[in-house]
């Protein structure tokens, strides 16, 4: 044995250096679940920033009418696909002198000689001025308050205004996406919810009744989840009648699409809850005397509600993606509603998307944007679902 | 035909420097803070002996090994210190090698060789046991694959594998524990190293194999030759394999020298307060000398009580079935501490909560004998009379961080069972639950915090504060220690003794460990496969066993005087 | 093992049940039944039947009978004959239609599993063994955005770029001139020009999702102590990665069959519908919006029955990979 360090001191603690100032202990030794989630999840700033994305785009769906520069249905029969106008700042009066005015430019119209087709260019000479919170198409919000002013629109209510281009009826592209968002991000919530009473309630049956029932409904999770979904999406939304209403349409797309999608749902949330229920501190609260009832909601759900949070947030983009394939290939939602699938049905063809793309980019974009957007807030979530693992 | 090439300097005498440490100093660079986990440690190892490096979790002792090896993770940084290889030849400075080069690899496997604790995960699961030990050899001596499988065959033997060259054949999770620590051991030695660094070798072992592996460690090391460190916690095993210790404390090295002046003249005062912890688990608690018991009728009643778990196919026929436990029968006595003993798969713990109801005996019976005096059979109770029962006798759990709900106040998890069976709340509550907290020794301020904010031996006191919150008089106690460390060890045991006494309490204390069940017993209850062995006073089983299995079991407890080595000279049972 | 493949099979047939069951729904769904259709086929045509006439052809046709055993002569239909039932679409039985079809999505399917494999097996390991490296950021990011973007419009998106900077047409699995003709060096060639389009737009999401999966994993494998042990047996670093870890790892990369191929054929199912494939999907969907559900409901049928195989396949493959598996 060789030398020995001669302490004199005692020492109680391993020795460590900090590297950050905020030394929040003490705060956390009384932090709740949600706020250890929270500063753990606070950390992830990607997931930080994915979940201000997902709430500008359910504020956009949440006041649609108002954002949106017209109304989605009015057609400008003389201005089919016309290209996307961007917004500029400042105008040159006749003497040449520069002066702020916010401003779209005007369309110049030409007609290829061989084929009569028009096509329409931004035409630098014409300036339409715009401004903001313009009286505009009359509309009702939330189908209850007539206004008629609009966050930005031309000032001149006759003038047109299609910052990212008309469709095959010289609709507003960017109107109908505002729209769309609505219906598309609703569909999302609306089925996750589906989804999760269904999954919940079935849950509970084979939980509570345990034996065949619960054989029964493994067996037909299993059976769902081997399918594939798409051709059975198709399958039952080919099946929807013809002359049913819109709104019935998009419920029975909401439940088409969760019918398929619980099944994920339903076996994590099952898997958690059979591995909590054998934890030692659920054990303890049994023989405290808890009922069944009592053990469930006050000890095992508050371990899951994060988990199925997470679970939800990633399962929503599944939903958003699976109404706008349907809508795409034209057996789930239809005209009149717009949805992004709506939206993107008219760029099927490779004629279409050539000649105007803005029909294809920006209904893709807004779809990729929420869906990346939930998953990075799903996975940051997921991450921060248990501050309680080392 | 292995050795040859590893063995040239084994004619050494009696003191050859092995492997020398100097002032090594490790940084942990994690989120928030640098950990300097290993500080200024200094030691060296000697052919032929063996160094016991010492310390509760967290002291560094890991660390310092991974350092040797050059194996540290890529958040560690070595910040100073040299750690030397010996040898007649010539002295590599393994400080000085890069930990991806060929030269460290020559030595890591062929003359450093490292055997870990935790034998299931430390081999791989989808390799054989004969591969993994084959590729070590070839890895170093190259050959064919065939002599490679001779030698690992040869190898098996050595560490006393039946039908090793079948064994070679087989999967890790088809040995099992023991054999598993052998197989490593096996690996280990395939290429005659000259230090063998053990870190917590048996840790995860029973007793009886602890002592097997530890015996042939020992003649291994010295028919070979070869330096050993073993990094453990247990000073029991210090004291029955050690020539020399290391004691260390949040990265320090505190204390060393040989092993009988640690034993005997600890010069600090943190190995005296170690060795103080583990010596009191020698010999029963002095404060329970002082108690009488008087009621002489049993208030718990055990007979008979079995449980089977059969494989039944699929028309709900049984096939066979294993029996947990067998036609247990004891009896329990008012203010009794009542030990239940055993390696693991004795039974133990089915047994205790067999008698909760948590599992369902298939056989025998439970009588209690309430405070009324009413007698009644546990095993035929509705929901409402086990309800009952179960705030008379209540459980605390063996680990503390998985028994407190950690979305729960510690006041919540106190108080629940006051509200659930009391209905209590408000100021009424609020007292109660801090005269709990009082009572095992924690401050009123705890009740607004959460788990995670405590230690595993403070969390074990709120587990205790939650079961005595309905004033019970049975507490089943489910290894309710094992996961602390040794001092806190001591501590725990002491609060339930004092409890005990203040609160007339009968205990039915179930534990692996025959040092804590010595000490905090009155009676004893030996398992081993499902079936009691031997039942009767505490200090007489653990000092005179009469039945075989027990006498194996308590002569295989390591005892931490290295003047009376215990575990080394034990008697051997042949199992049936 | 024999024993384990066929208890195996044997747990698939509740599964198989269940798909059938579905299917033979989907095929019901649709207001009216099979006869309404071709009766209203028939009054286009001005060809009317008596009240008597319609009931004789329902008993031929058993649709007077309950809806279980028309499910079982469906059902048996299949099994014993081979037949699926008869497209009124096409006036054909549905089984002269389905085979090459189905033939085409299951290659077309296989191919994109290959891909995904061959691409996200190197990139996982890289991407664990270097964690926040640059490289594992590319990779976590393709990783996201190959998941969040769907396949239609992936190719979509596919058609426009490489008909706008390439002036190609990548519709299709053969250029015009070689569709009608057989088999040749050629043809193949040209083949081999197209088919990469669905590949890759097929594969990409699953890609993604093993790379993470991978990624995770290997992580996790990384740390487990046996890593340690290798490397304390002097191994060099790349042996003990790949020998010991990747090959715990992999398993999932082999039980990703399982959930990998559904997504697959459900990939190229819109995929197809896009590019214009001769696979199933365009046909589905066609079958699907005329409702002829006999040959919907087939083709769904079968769908389910090859992810229930290449599930199979999967199982048996672990169990070789996994000796922990096996003995269970």
């Amino acid at each position: 044995m060789s030398q020995i360090n001669p302490i004199n001191t005692v020492e109680d603690r391993p020795a460590i250096t900090l590297l950050s100032d905020d030394d929040n202990t003490g705060s956390l030794e009384v932090a709740s679940q949600w706020r250890l989630i929270w500063i753990k999840f606070r950390q992830n700033k990607v997931a930080l920033f994915a979940g201000v994305v997902v709430l500008l785009f359910y504020v956009v769906a949440v006041f649609a009418e108002f954002l949106a520069p017209t109304l989605p249905s009015k057609s400008q029969p003389r201005l089919t696909y016309a290209p996307p106008q961007s917004i500029g700042f400042f105008v040159e009066n006749e003497a040449g002198e520069r002066a702020i005015q916010l401003h779209v430019n005007g369309y110049g119209m030409t007609v290829d000689p061989e084929s009569l087709r028009r096509s329409f260019t931004v035409d630098k000479e014409v300036i339409i001025p715009v401004g903001f919170f313009v009286k505009g198409e009359p509309y009702e919000l939330w189908g209850l308050i007539p206004m008629e002013r609009h966050l930005i629109g031309p000032l001149n209510p006759k003038d047109s205004m299609n910052l990212l281009g008309t469709d095959k009826l010289g609709r507003d592209v960017l109107s109908r996406m505002i729209y769309g968002a609505r219906v598309s991000m609703s569909i999302g919530l609306i089925g996750v919810f589906s989804s999760l009473l269904i999954g919940t309630v079935l849950g509970a049956l084979s939980g509570y009744f345990g034996g065949w029932v619960d054989l029964a409904v493994q067996r037909l999770i299993e059976v769902i989840s081997a399918m594939p979904t798409i051709p059975l999406w198709l399958g039952f939304a080919a099946a929807i009648p013809l002359t049913w209403s819109p709104l019935q349409v998009y419920f029975i797309i909401t439940l088409i699409v969760s019918l398929l999608a619980w099944t994920g749902l339903a076996r994590e949330v099952r898997g958690r809850f059979l591995s909590l229920r054998h934890e030692d501190f659920v054990t303890a609260a049994k023989l405290d005397g808890c009922t069944t009832k009592r053990v469930i909601f006050r000890h095992i759900l508050p371990s899951l509600t994060s988990h199925i949070l997470a679970v939800v947030t990633l399962a929503i983009p599944t939903m958003i993606v699976a109404e706008t394939a349907l809508s795409f290939l034209g057996i789930g939602l239809k005209a009149p509603v717009v949805s992004w699938g709506v939206l993107l049905q008219d760029a099927q063809n490779i004629r279409t998307i050539s000649s105007a793309p803005w029909l294809l980019v920006w209904p893709a974009g807004a779809v990729v944007v929420v869906v990346l957007a939930f998953n990075f807030l799903g996975d940051g979530l997921r991450d921060a679902a248990d501050p309680y693992e080392h | 035909m292995i050795t040859e090439s590893c063995t040239e300097s084994r004619t050494s005498n009696k003191k050859s420097l092995a492997l020398s440490v100097e002032k090594l100093s490790v940084d942990f660079h994690l989120r928030t803070h640098i950990l300097h986990a290993v500080r200024d440690v200094s030691f060296s190892l000697y052919r032929g002996q063996t160094l016991a490096l010492v310390g509760e979790s967290g002291s560094g002792k890991s660390v310092t090994t991974r350092s040797i090896m050059r194996l540290l993770d890529s958040q560690a940084r070595q910040t100073s210190g040299r750690i030397t290889l010996h040898s007649e030849n010539s002295d590599v400075v393994l400080t000085d090698l890069d930990p991806k080069s060929e030269a460290i690899r020559k030595i890591r496997g062929r003359r450093i060789a490292l055997i870990f604790q935790e034998p299931m995960s430390s081999l791989s699961p989808v390799h054989t046991i004969g591969s993994q030990i084959a590729e070590a050899i070839r890895l170093h001596h190259g050959g064919t694959k065939k002599t490679a499988m001779e030698s690992t065959t040869k190898l098996l033997e050595q560490v006393e594998i039946k039908n090793p060259a079948e064994m070679a054949r087989r999967y890790t999770y088809e040995f099992s524990g023991g054999m598993r620590q052998r197989a490593m051991i096996a690996m280990a030695l395939a290429c005659n190293p000259d230090v063998l660094i053990a870190d917590e070798p048996t840790t995860a072992l029973d007793v009886t194999t602890q002592a097997e592996i530890m015996d042939l460690l020992k003649r291994l090391q010295e028919s070979r030759g070869m330096a050993l460190l073993l990094i453990t916690h247990d000073l029991g095993l210090v004291a029955e394999v050690a020539d020399e210790v290391a004691v260390m404390r949040f990265g320090r090295l505190v204390e060393g020298g040989a092993v009988d002046d640690i034993f005997h003249a600890p010069k600090t005062a943190y190995a005296q307060s170690l060795l103080a912890s583990t010596m009191r688990l020698e010999r029963p608690a002095e404060a329970r000398a002082s108690r009488q018991l008087d009621d002489d009728s049993p208030m718990l009643s055990v007979s008979g009580l079995g449980k089977s778990f059969g494989i039944v196919n699929w028309r709900g026929k049984e096939l066979h079935s294993t029996k947990a436990v067998e036609g247990a029968s004891f009896d329990l006595y008012p203010g009794e501490n009542l030990g239940i003993v055993g390696e693991s798969g004795s039974g133990k713990t089915t047994l205790g909560r067999m008698i909760l109801r948590i599992i369902e005996p298939t056989a025998g019976q439970v009588m209690y004998r309430d405070a009324q005096g009413q007698m009644a059979d546990v095993t035929r109770m509705n929901r409402k009379a086990l309800t009952r029962f179960h705030r008379d006798v209540r459980l605390i759990f063996q680990d503390p961080f998985a028994s407190l709900n950690p979305r729960m106040t510690i006041k919540q998890i106190v108080g629940e069972p006051l509200v659930v069976n009391n209905g209590m709340k408000g100021a009424e509550l609020d007292a109660r639950v801090a005269e709990l907290l009082e009572l095992v020794g924690m401050e009123r301020s705890a009740m607004e915090r959460y788990p995670h904010a405590f230690s595993g031996g403070q969390r074990q006191r709120f587990s205790i504060a939650r079961a005595l919150a309905l004033n019970p008089r049975v507490i089943i106690a489910d290894e309710a220690t094992s996961a602390l460390d040794v001092s806190i060890r001591a501590q725990i045991l002491d609060l339930l003794i004092d409890l005990q006494k203040r609160l007339g309490l009968s205990f039915l204390f179930i534990a692996h460990d025959i040092s804590v069940v010595r000490y905090f017993c009155d009676r004893v209850l030996v398992m081993h496969h499902g079936r009691i062995v031997e039942q009767g006073d505490a200090e007489m089983i653990c000092t005179a066993p009469q039945d075989p299995y027990t006498q194996s079991l308590i002569s295989a407890v390591p005892n931490p005087d290295p003047r009376h080595k215990r575990m080394i000279n034990r008697t051997r049972f042949i199992s049936s | 093992m024999l024993g384990y493949i066929i208890q195996r099979v044997f747990l698939m047939v509740p599964t198989m049940l269940g798909i059938s069951i579905i299917s033979f729904i989907i095929i019901q769904l649709p207001p009216g039944d099979y006869l309404t259709s071709v009766l209203a086929a028939m009054a286009d045509s001005d060809v009317t039947f008596t009240a008597d006439q319609i009931a004789r052809m329902r008993e031929n046709y058993g649709l007077d009978e309950p809806m279980y055993m028309q499910y079982i002569q469906w059902i048996w239909g299949i099994v014993s004959r081979g037949d699926f039932g008869y497209s009124f679409e096409w006036n054909r039985p549905v089984s002269e239609l389905i085979w090459e079809r189905m033939g085409a999505t299951l290659s077309i399917s296989f191919l994109s599993l290959l891909f995904v494999w061959a691409v996200s097996l190197p990139i996982g390991i890289y991407s664990a063994v270097r964690r926040h490296s640059i490289g594992d950021h590319i990779a976590t990011l393709f990783g996201f955005l190959g998941l969040a973007i769907p396949n239609f419009i992936l190719a979509l998106t596919l058609m426009y770029v490489s008909f706008r900077y390439f002036g190609q047409s990548v519709g299709g699995l053969y250029s015009p001139e070689f569709v009608e003709q057989a088999m040749s060096w050629p043809k193949f060639v040209d083949l081999l020009k197209h088919v990469w389009v669905p590949v890759v737009v097929i594969g990409t999401a699953g890609t993604a999702a093993l790379i993470r999966i991978l990624r995770a994993n290997l992580t996790d494998e990384l740390n487990k102590p046996y890593v340690l042990t290798a490397r304390a047996k002097g191994l060099p670093e790349h042996t003990v990665i790949l020998r010991y870890p990747v090959r715990i790892a992999l398993n999932p990369f082999v039980s990703a069959i399982g959930w990998v191929l559904p997504q697959l054929i459900s990939g190229i199912t819109i995929t197809a519908i896009v590019l214009n494939l001769p696979t199933a999907g365009p046909l589905l969907l066609r079958a699907l919006v005329a409702q002829d559900m006999y040959l919907a409901g087939s083709f769904i049928l079968l769908m389910g029955v090859l992810t229930l195989v290449g599930m199979l396949l999967s199982d048996i493959l672990l169990a070789l990979l996994d000796p922990r598996i096996r003995f269970h």
